[in-house]
């Protein structure tokens, strides 16, 4: 109730201050420009994000079977195109023309939209990363970017969560058993994940001041977010991993005990969709992890003070999709590297762990930066929040953490105490008996096979 | 206004085109051949297990798991705005922030201490 009343009380002060009309005017300034595009500008940067998201798609196939292919002693993909460039693009054109079976139980309507829900949002997702600053597109000059929003991270979470209907649509409606697991599974673990996805960008609004994603890389000017927010950027970079359902987090389609998934009963085109979401998904969340944390599309240290053209033109779209690959490279890895984990383990991560961190820090920075804001020293500022926080937060945390593996350990010797007293209920063998040697082998390679055969005659006779 | 919001609805427009085009024509390109077994589910060539229909699919675990997300997608939905807008409302706004985090955090140490949060 009172946090329902904070909230509302923060609603009413907004309007009445002079200093946050003005942060809102820049905002709004911001992505002014957006507004008044000529039609056909939008057009060919609608065509063009379309084209980009799908090329990434096919490099990031290829790309991931390589490297992985690399990490496991093997070649990879190495005979369509040169240096099995193309093999995605082969393998697509192959689905097309294979059959389409659909199970007779299925829920037809529901299967067949399953795909395009999935699908299209994550296309939609891509519509407000910036992939550079101002440039001439035939003598008009025009940011780099399809749109920009007040809110526009918010539309890419949005995008992410809508994504989640495809999944567990696609499963419920194959009217099959491991279709059903794994979309629950998946649905459960994005929405749980989605929560440590959403804590961990606050920090980057409270030093942004915006939300719309060209003002969070112009504020990254001279700074990456990563440096001053490490924690959050380690959560996020955690918590996406989640999100896609990557490795080692693909429990949504552990292969070992569900077989594909939520589409195992998709086939033909309808299954290119679920992997082209999927990995479309993952161009995202990079991107997005890109714009955010890593700077977006400007040049990394060093190349900016040789080169001072490095950022502007068209160059910054080579530094935005080098930042891209290289964390698509990190998901491949990780693929590469980690064992499966088990679905417990998996949401006690994301609710037990990555949530109380993520409140905690986003409690102290949002404190060191409040007092800076109002003169205190920088020392000042940091240090008491961070005691304050080590004092109130940490130290009982770690109390109460010791005290449930003490009790754990309690409860784990009195089972086995338990265990111990309990009579079997089937025959065991005693511990303590030794196996005979096989008799029939020895004497066998010792005496010719007919002779063998009198000896185990002779007892009986 | 919404002019900023056009390009997402043309994007929008060319991805559903693509998926609903190439989910249409998929059963066009495809070959077919009839085969009982087919059509039915998957399950490894196991005799498959009959389904239960209707709402009580789903565990009930995932509905709790689905209802404590929406708890904290309400927290976070009120941190956003106090994040951006967190210069102009100052030291009151921080008081304020904090009292709602550890209030939400109440709520959260429940959960936790009833199992709500555990998976076995």
């Amino acid at each position: 109730m009172s946090a329902v009343l904070a909230a509302s009380h923060a609603a009413d002060v907004l309007p009445a201050s002079s200093q946050n009309a003005h942060v809102l005017l820049a905002s709004s300034q911001n992505v002014a420009g957006f507004g008044n595009q000529p039609l056909w500008i939008v057009l060919i940067k609608v065509l063009g994000v379309f084209v980009f998201l799908v090329v990434m798609t096919l490099f990031a196939i290829v790309f991931e079977r390589k490297v992985v292919g690399r990490m496991q002693n093997r070649i990879g993909p190495n005979r369509v195109g040169p240096w099995g460039t193309l093999q995605s693009l082969a393998d697509g054109m192959k689905l097309a023309f294979k059959e389409e079976v659909i199970p007779l139980l299925a829920d037809k309507p529901v299967y067949f939209l399953a795909p395009i829900l999935s699908a299209v949002p994550a296309f939609l997702a891509f519509s407000v990363i910036p992939f550079g600053p101002e440039v001439s597109i035939f003598g008009h000059r025009t940011p780099l970017q399809l749109t920009d929003l007040p809110v526009g991270v918010l539309v890419v979470f949005a995008c992410s969560s809508l994504g989640v209907y495809g999944v567990v649509l696609s499963g419920w409606a194959s009217g099959s058993t491991y279709p059903l697991l794994g979309s629950l599974r998946a649905a459960a673990q994005m929405i749980s994940y989605e929560v440590a996805m959403g804590l961990s960008m606050v920090a980057v609004f409270l030093f942004s001041g915006t939300m719309s994603t060209s003002g969070i890389v112009a504020a990254q000017q001279h700074t990456w977010y990563v440096i001053p927010l490490f924690v959050s950027f380690a959560i996020y970079a955690i918590s996406v991993v989640g999100e896609t359902n990557r490795a080692p987090f693909d429990l949504a389609e552990a292969e070992s005990e569900l077989v594909g998934g939520f589409h195992t009963e998709y086939s033909s085109f309808k299954f290119a969709m679920f992997f082209l979401a999927e990995y479309i998904n993952m161009v995202t969340v990079s991107a997005l992890a890109t714009t955010l944390f890593l700077g977006g599309w400007h040049a990394p240290w060093g190349v900016h003070a040789i080169w001072s053209g490095a950022n502007s033109g068209w160059f910054p779209v080579i530094w935005f999709v080098v930042k891209i690959v290289a964390i698509i490279f990190v998901f491949v890895w990780l693929r590469g590297t980690l064992p499966r984990l088990r679905y417990d383990q998996f949401m006690h991560l994301g609710w037990k762990v990555l949530i109380p961190i993520n409140l905690v820090w986003i409690l102290a920075v949002t404190t060191i930066h409040v007092l800076r804001d109002r003169g205190w020293p920088a020392w000042k500022a940091t240090a008491i929040p961070l005691a304050l926080v080590l004092l109130l937060v940490v130290v009982p945390a770690l109390m109460m953490l010791e005290g449930a593996a003490a009790r754990r350990a309690a409860d784990r010797d009195d089972e086995d105490e338990a265990d111990a007293r309990l009579t079997p209920t089937f025959p065991t063998p005693p511990m303590d008996l030794v196996v005979p040697s096989p008799k029939r082998l020895t004497t066998a390679s010792v005496h010719p096979p007919t002779s063998a055969i009198a000896e185990g005659e002779d007892p009986d006779g | 206004m919404l002019a900023p919001y056009l390009p997402i609805v043309l994007l929008f427009g060319l991805a559903f085109a693509f998926a609903f085009f190439s989910v249409a024509i998929a059963p066009f390109t495809g070959p077919r051949r009839y085969n009982k077994a087919k059509l039915e589910f998957y399950e490894c060539g196991i005799e498959p297990t009959p389904q239960p229909q209707g709402p009580n699919r789903f565990p009930i675990k995932y509905f709790l798991t689905a209802m404590l997300f929406i708890v904290f997608d309400i927290e976070i939905i009120f941190l956003y705005p106090y994040a951006v807008a967190n210069k102009a409302l100052g030291l009151f706004g921080l008081v304020e922030i904090v009292i709602f985090i550890v209030t939400v955090f109440v709520a959260y140490a429940y959960v936790w201490r009833r199992g709500g949060l555990d998976w076995d």
